[in-house]
């Protein structure tokens, strides 16, 4: 008979570790002799096999034996593996929580995740790309130089606190529109839900410092228009994660690369040029997701891009009676770019705004030729992106 | 209605069963067993009573088929029953309603060597209900010559009196006594002192066992002699047949607190028999009972 010696120690301290053991090495039926143990190991022992459907027979020499049953590893031996890599095409919605490559329990209950499909989520860029975000993160107290030293004319402070206030407005409905979707998705694309985490994360960094840029030397910030939030709106009640995420990540996001590209070269100070440039490397990688699930996804399903067309059509036509960017925001990177109300001044920066549509639309339009558009096709959807940019 | 799954039947219809709500979970516990009896075809229902005494008597009385009874509410319904010329029968009961004992616990550091020590002592039980953590170990101590009230204090926890003991806060009331020093025993079942220790109320070292009752079961299936017998017979086998290996009835069983349902014995209640008698403990309720 196989024996487990308890050498003092009580089922009461965690003897029953050692009794385990002994019994998982054990047939079902098979008795095993507990020796050691605390002079009153009997009536531990006697609760420890009733509650575990084991079989405790004390032997006339005073010896304990534990007779296994053959209910205490049901729930080992009916589990089911979830699968580790590549992730399953549909996981089920009793694998709910558990990690990919553990084992679930039958009658683990079912947890509703919409989002399950892995064609309409999964990149294979996704684990890539959530690790560069990872290193890539940013403290805002350190990695902006606040402290700096400069002098501004009040007119180019305005027009920084009007972009700031108009940048806000816009990063918020960039966190809100991945975190409606983050709970939706099933967990068992973890790093999926790790992407968009992050992302969620960034943009709540970035609207840290820029409300923190726009009340350096302003107790009030600016204006927020009616038609920038009809834009960003249409963009939250998104219900379509593929769609939500086509017009947010690939044509505003993509969008407002160049804004942040165009802030960072024509900023007034080092904190504007700083927090711009720094939102910009972040921006960068929502946008390349975006683009890697997408181009997953009409890969797998080509009619995807009729649907992704039709968003941004229905887009146009909902914001068609809005008045797109507004003209403070406009006139405030005009003079960004200006750097004074110097006539020949405002008209460079008349110029690098132009300028920067033009490389808005460039870019939406290289992007979407990587989804597989034809260039009239990319011509037409990028011409109807919103004029308020995001 | 289409395919959809049975309510509840008529009362004429209706195998319908008694439990004590011990505690909330009690609800969880038999809407699922219900659900699992109207599946498999037996039309089920359940009612449920704050204290054992009025089930007991419902049972009695014929408002219930079968009672899922205490240890001492089967023995109150076996008495009454026979008393009336009928007869009380345990149908089934969990595995772990099978061998239980109770210990009499003192500090690991009290001079208490043996039960005879505990005279003109502190003895804490549970409620004055409870058969494992009152009556019984009281009835050991009094068969090693130990006579409670007379040799010793008995400071009962009564915690939630009519439900016998099955809520454990009088046990748990006894164990921090003891720690604390205001009682120098604590009576308790073995399996509780596993779980008071794991959840921190009496850690490993501070006590030992003085004495170990004999071995006695706990609940029961009654049901009287005037049951549907078919019925009776159906409730049984499909209890014998749920299985822990099936993932619908698991959660249920672990509320339960068992992994298989056992035929009925009531090989199991002579100590609490004996206890009752020696202790009295039902004399004033046996009384109430003739006089209705």
């Amino acid at each position: 008979m196989k024996r487990v010696d308890l050498g003092g120690l009580g089922l009461d301290r965690g003897g029953h570790l050692l009794v385990k053991r002994a019994l998982a090495d054990a047939a079902p039926g098979e008795a095993i002799a507990v020796t050691g143990g605390p002079p009153d190991l009997l009536p531990q022992l006697n609760a420890f096999c009733r509650l575990n459907g084991h079989v405790l027979e004390a032997l006339p020499a005073g010896e304990l034996v534990v007779r296994r049953g053959t209910t205490d590893d049901v729930r080992r031996r009916t589990a089911a593996r979830i699968v580790a890599y590549p992730p399953a095409a549909r996981p089920p919605a009793t694998w709910g929580l558990a990690a990919r490559g553990a084992r679930v329990e039958a009658g683990s209950p079912a947890i509703d995740f919409s989002l399950d499909d892995k064609d309409a989520i999964w990149s294979d860029d996704a684990a890539r790309i959530y690790a560069q975000a990872a290193s890539a993160q940013w403290d805002p107290a350190t990695a902006v130089p606040w402290d700096a030293r400069f002098e501004l004319p009040d007119d180019v402070e305005d027009a920084v606190v009007q972009v700031m206030t108009y940048l806000v407005e816009n990063e918020t409905a960039a966190l809100v529109v991945p975190a409606r979707f983050l709970g939706k998705i099933h967990p068992h694309f973890r790093e999926v839900v790790a992407v968009l985490a992050v992302q969620v994360a960034d943009e709540a960094r970035h609207i840290h410092v820029f409300t923190r840029r726009a009340g350096m030397r302003r107790a009030e910030l600016g204006l927020s228009t009616a038609g920038g939030q009809a834009s960003l709106k249409t963009l939250i009640d998104e219900p379509d994660f593929a769609l939500a995420s086509f017009l947010l990540s690939v044509l505003g996001e993509g969008s407002f690369l160049s804004l942040l590209t165009f802030l960072r070269d024509h900023a007034p100070d080092p904190v504007t040029r700083r927090v711009a440039e720094l939102s910009g490397q972040d921006e960068a990688r929502h946008v390349a997701f975006g683009l890697s699930h997408l181009e997953r996804h009409v890969g797998m399903e080509p009619r995807m891009r009729e649907r992704l067309a039709a968003a941004t059509r229905r887009r146009h036509d909902a914001l068609a009676h809005t008045a797109g960017l507004n003209d403070e925001v406009f006139d405030a990177l005009v003079l960004l770019g200006a750097g004074s109300y110097e006539p020949a001044a405002i008209a460079r920066g008349w110029d690098a705004v132009v300028r920067l549509t033009t490389e808005m639309d460039a870019g939406r339009r290289r992007r979407l030729l990587r989804l597989g558009f034809t260039d009239v096709e990319a011509e037409e959807l990028s011409s109807l992106h919103t004029r308020n940019f995001m | 209605m289409g395919n959809t799954t049975p309510g509840s039947p008529t009362r004429r219809a209706a195998f319908v069963l008694g439990a004590v709500t011990y505690d909330p979970k009690v609800v969880t516990i038999w809407e699922g067993f219900k659900q699992f009896f109207l599946e498999k075809g037996l039309p089920f229902d359940f009612v449920l009573y704050s204290t054992y005494e009025a089930q007991v008597e419902a049972h009695l009385d014929g408002h219930v088929d079968v009672a899922w009874n205490s240890p001492l509410a089967w023995i109150q319904t076996e008495r009454v029953a026979r008393a009336q010329n009928r007869r009380a029968t345990a149908v089934a009961m969990r595995d772990s309603d099978q061998g239980l004992t109770s210990v009499v616990l003192v500090r690991a550091d009290s001079k208490i060597g043996a039960a005879k020590d505990l005279k003109g002592k502190r003895v804490g039980v549970g409620a004055k209900d409870s058969p494992q953590a009152t009556l019984i170990p009281l009835l050991h101590l009094a068969e090693l010559g130990v006579e409670p009230n007379r040799d010793v204090d008995v400071v009962y926890h009564d915690r939630l009196v009519g439900k016998h003991g099955d809520h454990i806060g009088g046990e748990r009331d006894a164990v921090k006594a003891l720690v604390a020093g205001t009682v120098d025993a604590a009576c308790i079942l073995d399996a509780n002192q596993l779980l008071f220790a794991k959840e921190g109320t009496l850690p490993a070292g501070i006590a030992r066992t003085l004495a170990q009752t004999e071995p006695f079961d706990h609940c029961n299936f009654t049901v009287l002699d005037d049951a549907a017998k078919a019925k009776v017979d159906r409730f049984v086998e499909l209890l014998l047949a749920m299985s822990y290996e099936d993932p619908v009835v698991r959660p249920l069983l672990d509320l339960e607190g068992l992994k298989t349902w056992k035929v009925g014995r009531v090989s199991g209640y002579a100590a609490l028999d004996r206890a009752v008698d020696r202790l009295g403990a039902l004399d004033a309720w046996l009384e109430g009972m003739k006089a209705r």
